[in-house]
């Protein structure tokens, strides 16, 4: 039973070998570009909401901050609501989903697909279900960060 | 030993083999963008369909398929004697869903993307052996209803690898009859679930293709057939690189099945519809056969097909907890005589 095993082993590497020599390769390089281009776009848009509120608005840093988070997720889930985020991600990849718009995209796709189970079971459950995650995973490095922060740094 | 069988897989139908008197097929508006579309008989303009849900768009597909395959016939719900039927939703909803409304006595069966021909190897014998007249098989997938319940919300911005397939959103149906004109199905094989390892649910074709190949390759076995007795040798859903890796498994077995070959997923949509691979899903296989295939065998160019749909049987969690991806496939035999 064992020498069958190893035998099917040997098969299953070989075949899947022979299988991943034939998928065409991500176009890394061009990918790369992509998200370059369309990433660095979303955040000078945001640099420039930022300045505006600075100069316009006489808004202070941390005011001109809040606000450019506030706009960016809300054009971003206006164009995923427009299904327009989705076609802009199938280009850009990382590029629209690094920034803070790729976060309200996460919160919004769900959130439309579900609204049929209804606003408790379907949205409420589902929400976050791609987002949670980076919720989890960003709140405790935070923590952690802190910590250290906290009881090393000074 | 039975009669009726031939080799380890293969049922050979010599009684009253069944008909294929009567088929249909509806479409999603994608798919009826492809190079297939004057053979489907509907095409539905969006894929709500009028309906609050996809999953309510999908089983209207199903269920109007049913009704155009029986009216096609001339016949009602009640000369059925079986319904059987499978989708890709849990707990294949579609299918019973449809049965509720239809009122025909039903098996509901899951092959994923193989369960056209999973519910023609089962009604064809039935009605082989004298214990049907009438058996209708369906089957139907839907993009949006499988993107979410297999992957992520359709609104979010993701890359798809090259790899990747395109769920078909349609339905397609056949009825098998013990009387009538129809090609008839002579051999049912039935597919082993086979699994080489690949973990890769962006490459379904490559899950799929060693399934594909050994059914096909127990066919020629149990049958003593080879290649050249089939104007066709069609296999569901494994699209571009499936197609290739069966043709090479099957080379090693030493059969070349290369230039009579398709691959129902490779031929729904034109390269430039952006479906990366091809296509998948249980409507693949049955849009291609109930659409084009049968029709290119009314039409006299083809007489007899080998037709085998191939399924990836894993689900959201197996695949999460690192299970590999079993394949499997079934195939039947479909030749116009006289």
């Amino acid at each position: 039973m064992d020498s069958l095993d190893v035998k099917q082993k040997k098969i299953n590497k070989e075949y899947q070998d022979y299988a991943n020599s034939l998928s065409p390769k991500s176009k890394v390089f061009k990918n790369c570009m992509m998200a370059f281009i369309v990433g660095g776009l979303i955040c000078t848009i945001g640099q420039l909401i930022n300045n505006l509120a600075k100069i316009y608005y006489g808004m202070n840093k941390e005011e001109a901050s809040t606000i450019t988070s506030i706009t960016l997720i809300f054009i971003a889930a206006l164009l995923t609501g427009l299904g327009l985020y989705e076609k802009i991600g199938k280009r850009a990849g990382a590029g629209s989903i690094v920034p803070i718009t790729g976060f309200s995209n996460s919160i919004v796709a769900p959130a439309m697909e579900h609204k049929r189970e209804g606003y408790v079971l379907g949205v409420g459950a589902k929400l976050f279900s791609i987002a949670g995650p980076v919720l989890v995973y960003g709140i405790s490095t935070s923590v952690i960060v802190g910590l250290i922060n906290y009881f090393f740094v000074k | 030993m039975s009669k009726h069988r031939m080799g380890g897989q293969t049922l050979y139908l010599t009684q009253n083999p069944p008909k294929i008197i009567s088929r249909a097929s509806i479409v999603g508006k994608k798919e009826g963008e492809g190079p297939l579309a004057e053979y489907f008989d509907k095409i539905i303009e969006d894929d709500l369909w009028g309906e609050k849900s996809w999953e309510k768009a999908e089983r209207r597909m199903l269920i109007e398929t049913a009704e155009l395959t029986l009216r096609k016939a001339k016949m009602e719900p009640r000369d059925i004697n079986y319904l059987f039927g499978g989708d890709l939703l849990d707990q294949i909803v579609t299918a019973t869903f449809a049965a509720r409304s239809l009122g025909i006595p039903f098996y509901g069966l899951y092959g994923a993307c193989s369960s056209m021909t999973q519910t023609m190897s089962l009604a064809a014998p039935l009605i082989d052996g004298g214990y049907a007249d009438n058996v209708l098989c369906v089957t139907s997938s839907h993009f949006c209803s499988a993107e979410r319940q297999f992957r992520y919300p359709l609104e979010m911005g993701v890359q798809r690898p090259p790899t990747a397939q395109w769920t078909v959103t349609g339905a397609g149906g056949v009825l098998l009859s013990s009387d009538g004109k129809g090609p008839c199905i002579t051999h049912v094989t039935t597919g082993k679930v086979i699994d080489f390892g690949i973990k890769d649910t962006n490459y379904m074709g490559a899950a799929m293709a060693p399934a594909a190949a050994d059914t096909i390759r127990a066919h020629f076995e149990d049958t003593g057939r080879g290649p050249n007795d089939y104007d066709l040798i069609v296999t569901g859903d494994l699209a571009k690189y499936g197609r290739k890796l069966t043709i090479d498994l099957l080379k090693k077995d030493g059969y070349d099945i290369e230039d009579r070959f398709i691959d129902c997923g490779c031929e729904i949509f034109y390269e430039s519809q952006d479906v990366h691979a091809g296509a998948s899903g249980c409507a693949c296989s049955a849009v291609v056969l109930a659409g084009y295939l049968l029709r290119k065998m009314e039409d006299g160019e083809i007489n007899r097909i080998l037709m085998a749909s191939t399924g990836a049987l894993h689900s959201i969690i197996t695949s999460q907890q690192g299970d590999s991806i079993p394949g499997i496939a079934h195939a039947v035999a479909i030749e116009k005589k006289g």
